[in-house]
């Protein structure tokens, strides 16, 4: 059998798994395909992106999952926003404590917004 | 007077903090919020996007291209010569679609589609890419071993088949035409574009079955 380091999982059990286990995770490959759509980034930005965050992300057996890749894929989404569309870190992580706090004190039923 | 019941305020706290979405899921929301302020992209084309690519493509789309390219010589000659053009033509143009390149499998000639940078896949015809397709593993492994990832998918090529290894970017994706199976010269398009299986389109699969 093949016993070298890339033999990481068996790549035939992952065919039939959903594309998605989360909204979110569709949510940033659409978010991606957009702004390549608009114009607002080249399709290689987000592919450079994507393979540099998956290098640092992929890097054994049990990191080289579905869940890993669109943790991957979201770390890039924000780093082509911060280089390419002038979207600063600050800016991410405020917008984040906003939904964090409407989520927190908005009743449950009620529809959660900013 | 006002009561104070610690574990009445726990449970309270607990129940907010269940509907309370993941990080990432908040750090997503953060920014759609911050894109759609900038009118960069609109909240409604994400939806679509997501319906769209999630759900209803699939790959039916590069099923009936292959169908069709079996059973029109000219529209495979035009779809070997300019794949974005002879997708295009039959209505399936996309996102990704534009840089598309079709490569046939023949009696000597396997192709096998992998992305090793990252995971570039022509999903508006093919829908979402696989989880496998898009693992270190597979992007690594099919550009060194391609016969032995090929096996681990239950094809297993005669030594007198060549294996063609075509690597995706941002601007040229693949897909592969399989070959038609025999015992299928009466079907109608339809009926054959229900043979045509996603992992044949990628590589990860050659002889389609009739019948299975």
């Amino acid at each position: 059998m093949h016993q070298n380091n890339d033999t990481l999982i068996p790549l035939q059990r992952l065919d039939d798994q959903p594309s998605f286990d989360e909204a979110w995770q569709a949510q940033v490959l659409a978010i991606a395909q957009n702004l390549v759509d608009e114009g607002a980034i080249k399709a290689s930005d987000w592919s450079n992106a994507l393979g540099v965050a998956l290098r640092k992300h992929q890097v054994d057996a049990d990191t080289d999952t579905p869940e890993v890749y669109y943790k991957a894929a979201l770390e890039a989404l924000e780093t082509v926003l911060q280089d390419k569309c002038d979207v600063p870190q600050g800016l991410m992580d405020e917008r984040k404590a906003d939904w964090t706090y409407a989520y927190e004190t908005t009743p449950h039923g009620e529809p959660v917004e900013l | 007077m006002a009561s104070f019941d610690q574990k009445k305020i726990t449970e309270i706290h607990q129940h907010l903090h269940s509907h309370l979405p993941s990080d990432s899921a908040l750090r997503v929301k953060a920014l759609e919020t911050i894109l759609v302020e900038k009118g960069m992209v609109k909240s409604e084309s994400i939806d679509r996007w997501v319906e769209v690519y999630a759900d209803d493509i699939g790959p039916k789309r590069g099923a009936h291209v292959v169908a069709r390219a079996w059973t029109d010589p000219a529209f495979k000659e035009r779809l070997l010569a300019d794949a974005a053009s002879a997708v295009d033509e039959m209505g399936y143009k996309g996102p990704a679609s534009g840089h598309l390149k079709a490569v046939e499998n023949t009696d000597d000639t396997h192709n096998v589609v992998v992305c090793t940078l990252c995971s570039c896949y022509p999903f508006a015809i093919l829908g979402m890419a696989p989880n496998w397709y898009k693992t270190a593993a597979y992007r690594a492994r099919v550009v060194r071993e391609p016969r032995a990832v090929l096996e681990e998918f239950g094809v297993k090529l005669a030594e007198d088949v060549g294996v063609h290894v075509w690597d995706s970017t941002a601007e040229l994706r693949y897909i592969v035409i399989p070959q038609r199976p025999q015992g299928t010269e009466n079907m109608s398009v339809e009926e054959l574009a229900a043979l045509v299986t996603r992992n044949s389109m990628i590589g990860t699969d050659r002889d389609l079955k009739v019948g299975a």
